[in-house]
């Protein structure tokens, strides 16, 4: 359900728990002995961490809610409420650094009107920065969801994002 | 494939392979990291030339790892002959396949040039001539997703031989003889990290390999992953077999999507060929490995932390020791590698420790893989014998800065480094000489840096980093980095004071000094490396209110030079705030009063006409 909606483009109503426990019931990774994979593997699901999930979790894998709570917040790549449904990471390693990814970050923001950490409001994209993608030889690079893209400049960021766009229209 | 009960019948397999790769024209194009420039497209206008012309019995892709020459993305090697073509596209599949491979002529517009000579055979080119490749072999000549294709090319045979002829012992006496030291950066040595772990009371026992490779400007642990992860996993069943580990653990970065699903590939073939898992090849010995994802947390590249991760937690170190061999992993004796350690491991039983120690200098043994990157000709991963100078890396091999600007500095060993000014081109690089001189070998990112590279800047950037990723636990990480960056920022933006160097250093010193882990331990190298070689840089931007690489954009300002500008107007269009004046075909000038020095009509200017001051 959640899938469908955000491949139809709308924003995801917060999924029902008959949604929440049927994931829950069918995780391939044991919260108890690998909490991290069992997170992915909702968010996978769902696009963020649903409250109910984490309470889910909570409970059956006998882990106290502040823990897991704790766990979600330490890691950059979790999220509490719904966001974009492709990910942008700009890379700020070195390379792209002194190749001038600065510049790449500021006409993403520009062309999609959020800041790092924010999603636009159809929820189409979410911006993030990230340490380096180890694809420096691109450089100044970025990613979207699991595809690279290299040897960005402003004009070709704008060109990429509006291929998303058209593609969803 | 069929499970493989011992390891003789690993022999035959591989004998048998071989025998049947006989003479057929073998095209490798990689498909990792030149997949963002188009290389799965490449692979398939081969495959539609090849069927089109009907040529599958005597012509076949492999879709290969990294061959290392990024730069020359997407790049594609023709066998038996060993071509080297750069630059490939979907376009070029057809010439390819009419003149190289059947008519064995080379086609010289793809071939890599020297003073616009063609190069066309792959030994040729000084990006690879001046290489070792020992443990990148194999990447860039298999199909990392294909365990016959390694196999063929001799994967497994290391632990093979090692789990029916060797002891544990004499196993580490073996690493102890050969040398080899942490790839990751501590450079600590094997044979005796795996002695503790061996000798430490405590069942089970884990074995990790560290893929949590977040240095910005490293990529050699994504690359052997992604190009050989096979040769990863041989390492870890060796590791295990001596420390005597039942279970051990892949911990990745969720940065590196294609190493996660070629290694997940590779961990079910080999267990399915009995490679892995319960009786490996019939030798009654049990080990398996377990894949973790990481979730964007640099601190888990320290073991501690990252022992956390796989427990579940949030990933913060803990005070050493006790050492992750004595209490590691759910508090049970642990072992734990990088990534190009463990690839390491299969080649000194390989070749041999004796031969092993030959390769590299005194104190460091073997090769090491570098991360070219920044300001160089030939990006990408290079492996040389250790001991090898910057000169030969950089120029040799990396060819140099393009539009041969001077060489200022290179940043070794990412955050946790520092920039080696050109005062040490000819310094033998190993994990002692470098440290000598403020920076570290550590995974081995190597940047490049030219007289555009401000190195206030650089620190600054790294401070940046390092405090945005202090897990901010201990005290001297947390506040003292913070306060690092903000006298850094306010130097960048022309605000510095007289005494800001010193406060740095000082500072610096002191969250060296006290930090409770690595990542404190050494976030301010990049600062006191780039104080201790460039210091002018630090007081021009504190006493003369200048950048002198024109980088830090408070302290620069734009001019169009009129005798050059044509008066096209472009940069009149693209200035967001409308600083730019100037009629038709006469010279534009920019208002600095409200230039907010965006850069964007440098960047736009066709003639060079626009100038920063």
């Amino acid at each position: 359900m959640a899938e469908e909606a955000a491949r139809a483009g709308a924003a995801p109503a917060s999924p029902s728990n008959a949604d929440v426990e049927d994931v829950l019931d069918n995780l391939s990774a044991p919260p108890k002995t690998n909490l991290i994979g069992a997170l992915q593997e909702i968010q996978e699901r769902f696009g963020y961490l649903p409250r109910a999930a984490l309470g889910g979790i909570s409970r059956r894998a006998h882990i106290p809610l502040s823990r897991v709570y704790g766990v979600v917040t330490f890691y950059a790549q979790f999220y509490t409420e719904p966001h974009g449904r492709h990910t942008i990471l700009c890379c700020r390693g070195t390379a792209c650094h002194v190749r001038g990814a600065a510049r790449v970050l500021d006409s993403v923001k520009q062309e999609l009107g959020i800041d790092e950490g924010e999603s636009t409001p159809d929820l189409m994209f979410y911006l993030e920065t990230v340490a380096c993608l180890g694809t420096c030889f691109l450089a100044p690079v970025m990613m979207i969801d699991s595809e690279y893209f290299g040897n960005l400049t402003p004009r070709k960021v704008e060109t990429i994002l509006r291929q998303y766009r058209d593609a969803s229209q | 494939m069929k499970r493989l009960e011992s390891p003789d019948a690993l022999r035959k397999l591989r004998t048998d392979l071989a025998s049947r790769a006989g003479q057929e024209a073998v095209i490798r194009v990689c498909s990792t990291g030149c997949r963002a420039l188009g290389a799965l497209d490449v692979c398939e206008a081969f495959e539609r030339e090849i069927e089109r012309r009907d040529l599958g019995s005597r012509v076949r892709v492999v879709r290969t790892g990294c061959h290392g020459f990024c730069a020359g993305a997407v790049a594609v090697v023709i066998d038996p002959q060993g071509i080297f073509y750069q630059g490939v596209t979907a376009a070029d599949a057809e010439d390819i396949i009419a003149e190289t491979v059947l008519a064995g002529e080379v086609v010289e517009r793809l071939c890599f040039t020297v003073d616009g000579e063609p190069l066309p055979l792959q030994k040729d080119i000084p990006f690879y001539k001046h290489q070792m490749r020992l443990v990148l072999r194999n990447c860039g000549r298999v199909d990392p997703t294909s365990l016959e294709d390694s196999i063929a090319s001799g994967a497994y045979t290391s632990s093979a031989r090692v789990l029916s002829s060797m002891s544990p012992d004499a196993l580490i006496d073996e690493m102890f003889a050969s040398g080899l030291r942490g790839r990751g950066g501590a450079g600590f040595p094997t044979g005796r990290k795996w002695q503790f772990a061996r000798a430490a009371q405590g069942d089970p026992k884990y074995i990790i390999c560290n893929a949590d490779e977040g240095d910005p400007g490293a990529f050699m642990d994504r690359a052997l992953l992604e190009g050989d992860p096979h040769l990863v996993i041989e390492g870890m069943i060796v590791g295990a077999y001596a420390i005597g580990a039942a279970k051990g653990f892949i911990y990745v970065r969720a940065e590196y999507p294609i190493a996660i699903e070629h290694t997940r590939a590779a961990l079910i073939q080999a267990h399915e060929a009995g490679l892995l898992g319960e009786n490996i090849l019939g030798t009654g010995f049990d080990f398996d490995i377990e894949l973790r994802i990481g979730a964007g947390a640099f601190v888990c590249g320290e073991e501690t932390a990252l022992i956390a991760s796989i427990e579940g937690l949030r990933g913060m170190p803990r005070p050493r020791p006790p050492f992750p061999a004595n209490s590691g992993l759910y508090g049970k004796p642990t072992n734990i590698n990088n990534v190009e350690t463990w690839a390491n491991v299969p080649r000194v039983i390989e070749i041999g420790a004796d031969a092993y120690a030959q390769i590299g200098t005194d104190g460091s043994k073997g090769t090491k893989i570098f991360a070219l990157a920044g300001k160089v000709r030939n990006t990408g991963l290079v492996e040389v014998p250790m001991g090898a100078t910057l000169r030969e890396i950089v120029f040799d091999i990396g060819g140099g800065i393009p539009d041969d600007r001077p060489f200022k500095a290179a940043q070794m060993g990412g955050p946790s480094g520092g920039c080696v000014p050109d005062d040490y081109l000819d310094l033998p690089i190993d994990y002692d000489s470098v440290k000598k001189i403020g920076a570290i070998m550590g995974s081995g990112g190597l940047i490049v840096m030219d007289d555009t590279t401000c190195m206030v800047d650089i620190a600054r950037f790294f401070t940046d980093f390092v405090q945005s990723e202090s897990c901010g636990k201990c005290v001297p990480c947390r506040v003292g980095t913070k306060r690092m960056l903000e006298i850094l920022t306010r130097i960048c933006s022309g605000d510095g004071q007289p005494g800001d160097v010193e406060r740095l250093d000082r500072l610096g010193r002191m969250v060296l000094a006290t930090s409770l882990c690595g990542l404190g331990q050494t976030a301010p190298n990049p600062v006191l490396s780039t104080i201790r070689y460039f210091r002018n840089e630090y007081d021009a931007h504190i006493l003369d209110k200048g950048c002198p690489a024109g980088a830090c954009q408070a302290l620069i300002g734009y001019r169009i030079l009129p005798d050059v500008c044509t008066g096209c107007g472009l940069c009149l269009k693209t200035c967001p705030v409308s600083a730019i004046t100037g009629e038709k075909k006469q010279p534009h000038a920019i208002n600095p009063a409200i230039c907010i020095k965006c850069g964007a009509c440098y960047e736009k200017c066709r003639f060079d006409a626009i100038v920063i001051e």
